[in-house]
């Protein structure tokens, strides 16, 4: 069905615009190259935050201190946390893939707003570069966690402002990213995708714009207060002037969960897609895949009170906040059942994008049961605050988000680039950096039923065997990303030509030449078929 | 943009971008809201006395200065369509004056606080107990930040104003205005819960 066949198109790698060198890339409104731009800020900034876990675990691997100390540690977890949260994993997807592939894929042009898309990337620069400065100008670096927790972080003598700002302004990034992505889907889709014909990672797009659009602004403005609590000496949130700390927790969760979903219904998009795909077979269930990304979104709002079971809340917020979390776990459930069920019967093509949705799939469930023992009342009092809670939530955040953007990276290589990546140091790559996540995060559990609590850089003795096994576990995991990027780089200059639908794909960014013209279609493309239509 | 009807899609969907931003807005000020009333929950005696130490007066009279410039932008946009561009003009003109007079009556309103040591960080304030603390911790920052999206509006205003000098902005397309105007009944709408909230509840 490639309508394009024959005609010789530039590629938006090839094509000339109106500026030359960088300027073509960081003056462009092309969604392709603000997608590729976002990759590049994106795989930088992680391996920045992934080296700092990496001190961190090196720290960890003998009681007492071994190479950074108590403050350094603190600095260091703070950093890890704000880059990893506001800089990648929530960016991560959206705006890496969903801007280069949501036009394509619903058969636009382009985003609705180009314009304010290139901003959205100026603002992420501007966003990160402040949390780099609150690193190195006033009185050091910031030391509260990425959870800016009052009254602590008004009282600390680190330089938070900077970094609260960052966090600020990567907010609004994001807003407009969402906001830019809802109205394209309401308005741009090509003639004839209803909604229902619309393939499911732009409908996971579409669940996490509102979640961005409708949470996002509350964290700005409790940034802000935090902000004027610290210039103007306000007493938002300070208990001596008559604030109540618990309040900033309750607003600060408000967004910070439903942030979790923004990181992980794309992820589930795209791996609906790598399933599909390499099944060559329909999504099983696609309405009711689109049902539960709107449920996920829609009940995410109501659960951010299980963040908070033991600062002090009244009994029935506990079991409401415990019930609503438990009831979260049904859409994602429905939506590992489907993944399977995709794969039943299907013609399965075991290629490396097939590889990381099976172990998404994996660590995904790991990291959701390990939260329902979390969503239980009684079992977070004794987990509350500790490596269990780490583990969980790093095997749904980067397990999840994390797998499924090394994963979308693969699947979507040969579009981006033109070129096929090679399969067997890919697989290399995903077996040691599997092998290396599970040995890294595993033991977390245990050290965490245990008693060994987060953001310590010192424990006790017993813990010291799982902290060896998980710091091993962090070498071999930064082992296995390095050879994945190796040889993602060294495929762009040796790969062989990627044909237009490598992995035998049906939606539309599989029906245009690899990579892709600069206006993405040469006629805009009329829709007649459902987005996965094998038979 | 010469085909009419492409101008007409294009115009729906920045007007749909728009409402959008407008939904984020008001989640912004939800926030403060939500702070607001549990503080007043907590502290109902103290705010109800500081509320009533608020002129009223001043504070009527920017929510009629809000309240008449809405309608002036109203108005110019139907000026617009009717091809009325002189009248446009002079009605966007009157939006900027009033929306300056807010902000020069917000000034002395300040000021006055300022003057009798009333403002956040403050010790005689602090003297005078929690409540009153939170209840202008929490006046400054909401009318302050209020005050910024006046002055953000009128920022825009001008700019469209310029634009419709130029003939940039036309009868054949004039979504900037009408989204200019969306922004600018939002700041309205906002200050018309601000006002009851700090000025009226006693």
């Amino acid at each position: 069905m490639n309508v394009h066949e024959g005609i010789e198109e530039p590629s938006y790698l090839e094509h000339k615009g109106k500026h030359r060198g960088i300027f073509s890339w960081i003056f462009s409104t092309d969604h392709k190259r603000i997608g590729l731009l976002y990759l590049f800020s994106i795989l930088s900034f992680f391996s920045i935050a992934a080296i700092i876990g990496l001190l961190m675990k090196l720290e960890l691997i003998a009681p007492g201190k071994t190479i950074i100390n108590a403050q350094t540690y603190n600095a260091f977890f703070t950093l890890h946390g704000i880059v990893m949260i506001f800089a990648v994993v929530i960016p991560g997807l959206p705006a890496v893939f969903g801007n280069f592939f949501l036009p394509i894929m619903i058969g636009a042009r382009d985003v609705a707003f180009p314009k304010l898309n290139l901003l959205s990337w100026y603002l992420y620069v501007t966003g990160v570069t402040l949390v780099v400065i609150s690193q190195f100008a006033g009185d050091g670096p910031p030391d509260t966690g990425w959870t800016f927790y009052a009254p602590y972080s008004f009282r600390t003598a680190g330089n938070m402002l900077p970094a609260v700002f960052g966090a600020f302004v990567l907010g609004f990034s994001s807003i407009l990213t969402g906001l830019n992505f809802l109205v394209t889907i309401h308005r741009l889709r090509a003639p004839g995708m209803t909604w229902l014909k619309m393939p499911l990672f732009p409908w996971t797009l579409y669940a996490t714009g509102w979640v961005q659009l409708l949470a996002t602004p509350i964290i700005g403005i409790t940034l802000l207060m935090i902000a004027a609590e610290r210039l103007l000496h306000i007493g938002f949130f300070d208990p001596t002037l008559g604030g109540d700390p618990l309040l900033y927790q309750h607003l600060f969760w408000t967004y910070s969960h439903p942030a979790v979903y923004i990181m992980i219904l794309p992820a589930m998009g795209a791996i609906s897609e790598i399933i599909s795909t390499h099944s060559h077979k329909g999504i099983f269930g696609y309405r009711f895949m689109v049902a539960s990304a709107i449920a996920i979104a829609f009940v995410g709002y109501f659960v951010w009170g299980h963040h908070m079971f033991t600062s002090g809340m009244s009994g029935t917020a506990l079991y409401a906040f415990s019930l609503l979390t438990f009831l979260v776990a049904i859409p994602s459930a429905i939506k590992v059942f489907n993944w399977i069920s995709t794969m039943h019967k299907g013609s399965i093509d075991l290629q490396t994008p097939f590889f990381w949705a099976a172990a998404f799939i994996f660590v995904f469930m790991v990291g959701g049961f390990s939260g329902l023992i979390l969503g239980s009342l009684a079992a977070n009092v004794h987990l509350h605050n500790t490596h269990f809670v780490l583990a969980h939530f790093h095997f749904i955040v980067f397990g999840g988000t994390g797998f499924a953007f090394f994963g979308a990276l693969h699947y979507w290589f040969p579009k981006i680039t033109g070129k096929m990546f090679d399969t067997r140091w890919a697989n290399v790559g995903l077996v040691l950096f599997f092998t290396g996540f599970i040995t890294l995060y595993g033991p977390m559990f245990y050290l965490g039923v245990k008693g060994m609590p987060r953001r310590y850089y010192d424990y006790d003795e017993i813990f010291h065997a799982g902290n060896i096994v998980s710091t091993l576990g962090a070498l071999v995991l930064i082992s296995g990303a390095l050879i994945i990027i190796i040889n993602l780089f060294n495929s762009l200059k040796t790969g062989s030509k990627a044909p237009s639908n490598p992995w035998g794909g049906k939606t539309l960014e599989w029906t245009i030449p690899s990579p892709p013209p600069a206006e993405n279609f040469i006629e805009t493309p009329v829709i007649s078929k459902g987005p996965y239509d094998y038979r | 943009m010469n085909n009419p009807s492409e101008t007409q899609e294009k115009a729906l969907t920045s007007r749909f971008g728009m409402w959008l931003f407008l939904f984020t807005e008001m989640l912004l000020f939800g926030g403060l809201f939500v702070v607001y009333s549990v503080y007043r929950f907590r502290n109902a005696q103290a705010f109800h006395l500081a509320a009533d130490e608020l002129s009223v007066f001043i504070g009527t009279v920017n929510t009629i200065i809000l309240l008449i410039s809405s309608s002036t932008i109203a108005m110019s946009i139907t000026a617009i369509r009717l091809k009325n561009k002189k009248l446009a003009l002079l009605l966007l003109f009157t939006t900027i004056l009033l929306g300056l007079a807010f902000l020069v009556n917000k000034y002395f309103e300040w000021g006055d606080h300022i003057r009798e040591h009333i403002y956040p960080g403050s010790a005689i304030l602090a003297l005078r107990g929690q409540g009153d603390v939170l209840f202008y911790g929490l006046y400054f920052f909401m009318t302050g930040l209020h005050a910024l999206h006046i002055i953000i509006g009128l920022a825009f205003i001008a700019i469209i104003t310029g634009l419709i000098i130029r003939d940039k902005i036309n009868p054949g397309s004039y979504v900037l205005l009408e989204n200019s105007g969306l922004y600018w009944h939002l700041v309205d709408l906002i200050w018309i819960f601000l006002f009851p909230l700090f000025y009226l509840i006693t």
